[in-house]
């Protein structure tokens, strides 16, 4: 059915409709109207699960943790320093090979404060051992969190997942968004019953035990084949929702690449924007692509090098900086793959970007002989 | 009689340009403010010498309304923030605002251990039961049975009493009033600026746009007239059952003692035990001429 809702709304339905038992959660800008959400649809009963109200988001996703190990599905979702006071747990969630879903809403870290939109909150993540995905609207956001159930409790995956929505560009602004019936959903996306590790009685086990060095790296390396396999997992998640829903995602979405002379590479709400700025100048004659980045983990280098292999220069747009080197988007499709690429900060902390922003983007890539230069876009030069 | 509007005196304290507020209309925090700075001349103290940290929360902006030093800090982290800066220089006043959830839910450790310490901080909780910020979710001071975002059946958790909460945990000065009591409420500040160790002022506060419309007490004046006709002297409380001071705020100095404080003892610590003179050394960083 048709409804007009934010990407917030849409996690919320969509957590609603894949039936998590234990929900504990702490309010945080842009985050906490999906909480809210959550807290009214369990007390309408439209919800069956304990949603815990914890005292800081590292009990949320302790809690989160806790509940999981149960065997059960559990959601939980925070933003920015909410996920940073979580980075501790989240470290141990991959570890303890926990497939929760969280929701993140994408914002900017301090200091200074800012509670506007950037992804540096969960690109500081990336090495925790979750899967991440990026969405572009609020269809994408209420999908992705139907798909990571899916691909997280495959039992070759068995690692958690964030949907990502960029803050306030996605959570606070609405649009039509079809949600899926609950029948649909169950038919997609089973109860989870879980096959290894969890606590039961009946079959008492340890987890998260002392690793002495005879046997952690093992632990270890086990998670980077699990980050490995979900690439089949995702591939076939994707194309059984494609069956089910009638939308088709991929780890990439191609938007106009195959014969475009320079690609932009993006990730998230900004990837509309790039669009509507891609559409002008292929009216005006120029061959300019977009390649979004769905799944930020595992990384698509595949994907990505079989799209923009033929372009002859590629520019990425990193709403976040690893300092003294650049983006990290960027740099790592610069390590990954021999191509001509140019890397471009913007947006941080909800700076807007404009349409004339990407076309400058465009110029500046095409005239551009440093390729180790870190761009910044949109900065007001008489406050440097 | 001149028809010139008087203008407090206060107002040379706040940062003029910073006004009006992002506060909503009847919130409690202008009170507070005002209080402090009552407080504060009541002390003899000056802003020069006052650096004020605060958490995350609509308190935790106080500070950066008022001339004087300030860091303003992640949610919860006040206190911890703030022992580095009363650590890094003992000779300054440190004042720490911030509310209930911060100070009660995310920044719960910092509040006791820094109470446990007695170290020298006076920490102002602005206690509206509710997070007000990110638009009005339970709280841990939210009481049983009230409403909120997160809880539209009402709460089930026992609320904190943060008074008795941090007197258990070993602050020096604690005590408690409400923003309708403004003046006690001046002079438990003062007694907090001027205890040499931990203080903590829980001020009871309204917050009419969350906790107030989730909680049938639609307005500000509505709010204020509750706390003022369920509040309950300490002394007067003494001697009422249980029964009868189920539901009341009980108002006053709950402890004023004098303990040791933290950053007195380390620096004497220091002084004994290092032939460096380090602590001079220390505090000498801040006095040069800038």
């Amino acid at each position: 059915m048709l409804k007009v809702i934010s990407a917030n709304r849409a996690i919320a339905e969509s957590v609603r409709l894949s039936k998590p038992k234990v929900v504990p959660v702490y309010p945080i800008t842009p985050q906490t109207s999906i909480s809210e959400y959550l807290a009214q649809f369990v007390a309408d009963g439209d919800l069956s699960a304990e949603y815990i109200k914890v005292e800081s988001e590292h009990s949320a996703m302790s809690a989160a943790i806790g509940a999981s190990a149960t065997g059960i599905r559990v959601f939980t979702a925070t933003a920015s320093q909410g996920l940073a006071l979580m980075h501790e747990m989240l470290f141990s969630a991959a570890g303890l090979r926990n497939p929760i879903v969280m929701g993140n809403a994408n914002r900017a870290l301090s200091a200074p404060l800012s509670i506007w939109n950037d992804q540096q909150d969960s690109i500081s993540e990336r090495d925790t051992g979750w899967l991440q995905f990026y969405a572009e609207n609020a269809q994408e956001a209420l999908d992705f969190v139907l798909q990571a159930y899916k691909i997280s409790e495959n039992e070759k995956v068995l690692l958690p997942s964030m949907v990502c929505v960029d803050g306030f560009i996605l959570t606070h602004t609405v649009e039509p968004v079809d949600v899926p019936s609950q029948e649909e959903v169950d038919e997609f996306l089973p109860e989870y019953k879980p096959k290894h590790s969890y606590l039961d009685p009946e079959d008492p086990m340890s987890l998260g035990t002392f690793t002495d060095p005879n046997y952690y790296m093992e632990a270890r390396y086990a998670m980077e084949v699990a980050m490995q396999a979900s690439k089949d997992v995702i591939r076939s998640v994707n194309k059984d929702f494609a069956e089910k829903f009638g939308r088709e995602y991929g780890f990439i979405e191609n938007y106009m690449c195959d014969d475009a002379e320079i690609i932009l590479v993006a990730m998230g709400s900004i990837c509309g924007t790039v669009k509507d700025a891609i559409d002008t100048l292929r009216e005006q004659g120029q061959k300019i692509g977009l390649l979004k980045i769905i799944a930020f983990r595992p990384f698509p280098k595949d994907e990505i090098y079989e799209t923009v292999k033929n372009a002859h220069r590629i520019a990425v747009l990193d709403k976040n900086i690893s300092f003294g080197i650049g983006g990290v988007l960027f740099n790592e499709i610069k390590a990954k793959m021999d191509v001509d690429i140019r890397g471009f900060i913007l947006g941080l902390g909800g700076r807007d970007v404009s349409p004339e922003d990407i076309k400058k983007i465009v110029d500046i890539t095409k005239t551009s002989t440093e390729s180790d230069k870190i761009n910044w876009i949109g900065l007001k030069e008489e406050e440097i | 009689m001149s028809n010139k509007p008087k203008v407090s005196g206060f107002m040379n304290y706040l940062r003029k340009e910073r006004i009006p507020t992002i506060f909503c209309a009847g919130c409690g925090n202008g009170t507070v403010i005002n209080t402090f700075f009552n407080a504060m001349e009541m002390a003899e103290l000056s802003l020069d010498n006052i650096s004020m940290v605060s958490g995350i929360g609509c308190s935790s902006r106080i500070p950066g309304y008022i001339k004087c030093d300030s860091l303003h800090t992640t949610h919860g982290r006040p206190i911890a923030f703030a022992t580095g800066v009363k650590l890094g220089n003992p000779d300054m006043d440190v004042v720490v605002f911030t509310g209930d959830g911060d100070a009660a839910a995310i920044g719960g450790n910092h509040l006791i251990h820094a109470a446990r310490r007695n170290l020298d901080l006076t920490v102002i909780c602005v206690n509206n039961s509710i997070y007000g910020m990110t638009g009005g979710q339970i709280s841990p001071t939210s009481p049983k049975g009230s409403f909120a975002s997160t809880t539209p059946y009402g709460a089930l958790e026992a609320p904190f009493d943060l008074a008795k909460l941090v007197s258990g945990a070993g602050a020096t000065y604690v005590s408690r009033w409400t923003t309708v009591h403004p003046l006690p409420l001046s002079n438990a500040i003062k007694k907090g600026l001027q205890n040499k160790g931990f203080s903590f002022i829980e001020v009871i506060s309204q917050c009419p746009t969350y906790f107030g419309r989730k909680n049938r007490m639609r307005s500000a004046v509505e709010m204020m007239k509750y706390m003022k006709t369920h509040s309950v002297v300490k002394k007067k409380a003494k001697k009422m059952s249980e029964e009868e001071l189920e539901g009341k705020i009980i108002l006053g100095d709950f402890v004023n003692r004098n303990w040791p404080e933290f950053s007195e003892m380390l620096c004497e610590q220091v002084n004994e035990k290092s032939e460096k003179g380090l602590i001079d050394a220390i505090k000498s960083a801040y006095k040069t001429d800038l």
